[in-house]
């Protein structure tokens, strides 16, 4: 029960930090960009709930309209990552003479580690928006093709898959139909988590200044200008990440629960301890 | 086990293959001419054509590409556009400060997360554990670069204990060494302190109640050593498997950490040349972090074969 209610806490403050950057033009006060040199670095009060940057900006705009950047790099990153990643595992589980060939190139992608990739591509592609979803993507997809491989591999060989093979139903029917739909979960899950970890690498790749341009606010972008005001102004660094750890640790939450609702191995692990815990009381 | 280690040694081949030409085409992904773009805007016609000579870009990809890799098995990965010096040379140089990182790091996450997750498995039944799994999912989520500008303003700034930039080698003392590595590699060690952690924790939760240690209990064996003796050494087979990944995961860090610290490593020397466009020495290095990474993995799976014989036939 008390997971449950944990996942449902993380949805919640995940949709309303949603929200609340996709409707941030009706409802913030003050504007995000409009600077004021007599107001530089200023402490958070009320009038500026997060201080102000160095340019005078009110950061608490800045850090609730940088969320749009991340999210959308963050959800673009998970959703193409995971429709290559997911058509390679199909393919590769299904075809097994494509097997050999395709994980070969997804351990080849896999040997880097992704933070490193990622970096390497977009200072060759240049450190466009469009260059790092592709950089990020690139780099996350080999896991999820690892993961839905091994998923249809082991219904590869269930009796209705086999049955409708024998009737001569088409390959891509029993695709689609028969194991796409038997391997979704994991797929949901493993897509949650990069998310997660899109969000994360695109602010680190902001901060090492490769990133987005420094121009457009994002979370990366605001820690890497506070970086030198930390002495006298730590909450220009404090509330972006703050920022970030909310909207990551909320959605490592749901795909850590998701895991758990779809596992039925974990579910059985539960039952079985239950009793156990409460054995010594009785 | 002969068997399986030929096969696995095998198996690094296809992926070197692969991760070389992931390496090579790095280049070329580059809009616009790269020799123009290394050389800049006011680059003279000429400077570009010799330097096209030079990086053999007249020539067809996979000609090039063949080329370079033939360079690359000698041990030669071209030199730095920027200072001229052979880039396996820069490699070298700065690989020192790097591995010191790693070790220490890896140290930090072996003598923090085995006591933390034997701890929380003996507690399992207090609130300690469920307060555990998400302390461990919130390590997961904090960007390290934000937490060591937290703990450089705590440690270095309110509270100066420890240095918050800076390298000193080995060969100037071991104390000085350790003093000034002990920040970055903490930062470095802690996210992977939650994941294996909490890797050692759910394996060792699969077999606390194994028929084995079922026995164990009924033989009227003492819990603690119950948990030590057939629990956690047990857990240990399956956490092998992550340290790949923690390899990874720390390699990866090391590039945020290093230029955060000014530790005059790999990943210092990666952003450098990125900021450079010393495009040699940025394939130099990405190939040289790749490879370490296939040999970690392949270490790790001979070292899990030999403690699972089961991994071997399968």
């Amino acid at each position: 029960m008390m997971s449950k209610k944990r996942n449902m806490i993380a949805l919640t403050i995940f949709l309303l930090i949603a929200l609340a950057t996709i409707t941030a033009n009706w409802w913030l006060p003050v504007s995000p960009t409009a600077m004021d040199a007599n107001q530089r670095l200023l402490a958070p009060s009320g009038t500026h709930w997060f201080g102000t940057d160095d340019f005078g900006r009110d950061i608490f705009a800045r850090v609730v309209v940088a969320a749009r950047v991340s999210l959308a790099v963050g959800v673009i990153v998970a959703i193409i990552a995971t429709v290559i990643g997911t058509l390679i595992g199909l393919i590769s589980g299904y075809f097994r003479k494509t097997d050999f060939i395709l994980m070969r190139i997804v351990d080849g992608f896999l040997a880097f580690p992704a933070l490193l990739l990622a970096l390497a591509l977009v200072a060759a592609l240049g450190g466009s928006i469009t260059n790092i979803v592709i950089a990020l993507t690139i780099a996350f997809f080999p896991v999820m093709s690892r993961v839905v491989r091994s998923a249809v591999l082991q219904i590869n060989n269930a009796q209705y898959i086999e049955a409708a093979r024998t009737t001569g139903t088409r390959d891509l029917v029993i695709l689609l139909k028969y194991i796409l739909p038997n391997v979704l979960s994991p797929i949901i899950v493993q897509s949650t988590f990069i998310f997660a970890k899109a969000i994360l690498a695109e602010a680190a790749l902001s901060f090492l200044g490769v990133g987005v341009n420094p121009s457009t606010p994002t979370w990366g972008n605001m820690l890497q200008e506070s970086q030198i005001y930390i002495t006298i102004a730590p909450w220009f660094s404090i509330f972006p990440g703050i920022a970030i750890v909310i909207t990551v640790l909320s959605l490592n939450i749901l795909g850590d629960g998701l895991r758990d609702a779809f596992d039925p191995h974990s579910l059985k692990r539960k039952r079985k301890r239950k009793p156990k815990q409460t054995a010594p009381a009785a | 086990m002969l068997n399986y280690t030929i096969r696995r040694l095998l198996s690094v081949i296809p992926v070197m293959l692969v991760v070389s030409i992931i390496v090579f085409l790095l280049v070329h992904l580059t809009p616009g001419n790269p020799a123009f773009i290394i050389l800049g805007e006011d680059a003279s016609p000429e400077a570009i054509a010799q330097l096209e000579e030079q990086l053999g870009l007249n020539e067809p990809l996979y000609i090039q590409f063949f080329d370079w890799l033939k360079q690359v098995i000698t041990g030669d990965l071209g030199t730095s556009v920027y200072s001229a010096q052979p880039v396996t040379e820069l490699i070298f140089a700065n690989f020192g400060p790097t591995f010191s990182l790693m070790v220490l790091s890896l140290l930090f996450i072996l003598i923090i997360s085995i006591p933390i997750a034997i701890l929380i498995v003996s507690l399992r039944k207090t609130i300690l554990d469920p307060l555990f799994t998400n302390v461990s999912l919130l390590g997961v989520s904090v960007p390290e670069f934000w937490l060591a500008i937290l703990l450089v303003l705590a440690f270095g700034v309110t509270f100066p204990v420890f240095p918050v930039a800076g390298y000193m080698p080995l060969a100037d003392g071991f104390g000085a060494w350790l003093y000034h590595l002990l920040l970055p590699a903490f930062v470095l060690a802690l996210v992977e302190i939650g994941i294996i952690a909490r890797m050692l924790r759910d394996s060792m939760l699969d077999s606390v109640n194994q028929d084995y240690t079922k026995t164990a209990r009924a033989k009227g064996v003492r819990e603690r050593d119950v948990l030590m003796k057939h629990v956690f050494a047990n857990a240990l087979i399956p956490t092998t498997t992550v340290l790949g990944a923690t390899v990874a995961g720390l390699l990866g860090g090391t590039v945020i950490i290093e230029t955060l610290f000014t530790i005059p490593g790999i990943g210092q020397l990666l952003i450098d040349s990125i900021h450079r466009r010393d495009y040699p020495v940025i394939q130099g290095v990405v190939l040289f972090i790749a490879a370490i990474y296939v040999l970690v993995n392949l270490v790790v799976d001979l070292l899990y074969a030999f403690l699972d014989p089961r991994i071997r036939y399968d």
